[in-house]
């Protein structure tokens, strides 16, 4: 991702700001112009909880070079609380502890190194809940 | 003369957070690849905490300040300083504490400055927070203490550095979980750690860390505090020093008159070992969890270059409210999964394949 664009969505990436629609009140991630439920452009700006349930996943055993460093990491589909369900990295899990179905919370952790120079990206991932 | 430090305000703690990644390094595992395990029976720690590959300084800090929100139930938008000590900022030019702001919906109506003495950013990152707050400038202040700190392969360090820290919301004392009764800062030029730039690892003088630095440094720092406030350490419920390895922090707990009991609750260096700025402040976080209103409450940093700070808190009935709305820091010490030299070399960036 190039830095405009990152620095454009760092809250989306760091607080899960997505939106939700004002007549339906439909839950969006990430933020869309038009409600895919009920086709009302007025929505309103909308920080999701963080917490979710795991629907899907895939482990990663070869990546790209900004994320060599992680592998192997595992890709998940979260279903969020308040509905959404996005696509994801789950983290502090290995691939035989990850079962369907199960709680998982957001954090912050690195998503990519631009080599030693480069920038350091930080974003959401999902890990299982501390306590 | 009055020596020690209060702001015209009454200020504490309104919310704390703890931080410690969920890896561990066996000391064992060090001593089998580096002394063939002939240190075994006098290994400075029994492990290490480890950050993840996709955890540095500023991940750790974001979660430790989040769980100290989610204590003090404050406004993000009301804190007016986002201060992180640590001697492992990723970046050498880029603020950490301008990417944790953002990340905790701090910013844009803030300070934000990234502190540096070695073991003892973090306190000192805590001074400057208690005297902002109770300067009146900010309602809210939040501190960081939090380190990744790295030892050069086989070296004595390397048994030790550890990652984890903590964070400290601070506010009138109205709302504190722990009142602030003073502190003091005692500093001295002492070339006993150090390292330059563009360097990965430290250089430390052996036998110059102990007595000259450390020692010196701490027992000075607490016995003013002490003293200016008319206090004996019967006086405190806890106390917690900076804690290199188990050693150094019982020794000088028992030179400065603390038993083993007032210091064991924030001793957490034998399983996680020294996670430098983050190390005191990571201790104080475990002996908050455990704290009742009115016990009278001992922190004392250390950092090499050299410096100590040293703070008395009273807790207040408001701790027993907030304490299980954020993970304990025994819940983070508990969570531990070993991992063997070679991850840890590999996610350390000690090896690499290109
Ligand atoms: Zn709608």
């Amino acid at each position: 991702m190039d830095i405009p664009r990152s620095w454009r969505l760092r809250n989306q990436r760091y607080l899960l700001e997505g939106n939700a629609c004002t007549s339906c009140d439909k839950k969006h991630f990430p933020p869309v112009l038009v409600c895919s439920e009920c086709k009302s452009r007025d929505l309103r700006p909308f920080t999701f909880s963080g917490k979710g349930k795991l629907y899907s996943y895939s482990t990663v055993y070869q990546a790209p070079g900004q994320f060599e460093a992680f592998v192997p990491y595992i890709v998940a589909l979260v279903d969020l609380e308040e509905g959404p369900r996005i696509t994801t990295q789950l983290t502090d899990i290995s691939p035989d502890e990850v079962r369907i179905g199960m709680p998982v919370e957001k954090v912050i952790r690195k998503i990519s190194e631009e080599g030693e120079r480069g920038l350091i990206l930080y974003g959401y991932k999902f890990r299982p809940p501390v306590d | 003369m009055k020596m020690s430090m209060k702001p015209s305000l009454p200020v504490g703690i309104v919310g704390y957070g703890a931080y410690v990644p969920r890896y561990r390094l066996p000391a064992t595992e060090i001593a089998r690849l580096w002394r063939g395990g002939q240190d075994n029976a006098k290994l400075p720690v029994k492990q290490k905490s480890l950050p993840g590959p996709d955890e540095d300084t500023i991940t750790m800090s974001i979660e430790a300040a989040h769980n100290a929100l989610k204590r003090a139930e404050v406004d993000p938008a009301l804190i007016r300083s986002v201060w992180a000590g640590s001697e492992s900022h990723p970046y050498a030019v880029k603020p950490s504490s301008t990417i944790v702001a953002q990340a905790l919906g701090i910013a844009p109506h803030t300070t934000a400055a990234d502190f540096e003495f070695a073991c003892k950013a973090g306190t000192e990152a805590m001074q400057a927070a208690l005297g902002f707050a109770g300067s009146g400038m900010a309602q809210y202040a939040l501190a960081i203490a939090m380190d990744t700190a790295q030892g050069r392969p086989g070296d004595a360090l390397e048994y030790t550095a550890a990652a984890g820290g903590a964070a400290f919301i601070v506010g009138p004392a109205k709302d504190a979980v722990a009142i602030l009764e003073g502190s003091f800062s005692y500093t001295t030029d002492t070339p006993d750690f150090f390292r330059r730039s563009y360097q990965k690892y430290p250089e430390h003088g052996n036998r110059f860390t102990g007595e000259p630095a450390y020692f010196h440094h701490i027992s000075n720092s607490v016995s003013i505090l002490m003293e200016d406030l008319g206090l004996t350490p019967k006086d405190f419920a806890s106390a917690v020093f900076h804690q290199p390895n188990t050693k150094f922090p019982k020794k000088v707990a028992s030179q400065l008159g603390f038993t083993s009991a007032q210091i064991h609750t924030g001793l957490l260096a034998p399983v996680i070992g020294n996670t430098y700025a983050g190390a005191s402040p990571l201790g104080f976080t475990a002996v908050l969890d455990a704290a009742k209103p009115g016990d009278r409450l001992l922190l004392a940093s250390f950092g090499s270059g050299a410096g100590s700070d040293a703070f008395s808190f009273v807790v207040t009935d408001k701790i027993e409210g907030i304490r299980d709305r954020a993970p304990s820091t025994s819940d983070y010490v508990e969570r531990s999964v070993e991992v063997d030299y070679a991850t840890y070399a590999r996610w350390r960036k000690k090896i690499r394949h290109h």
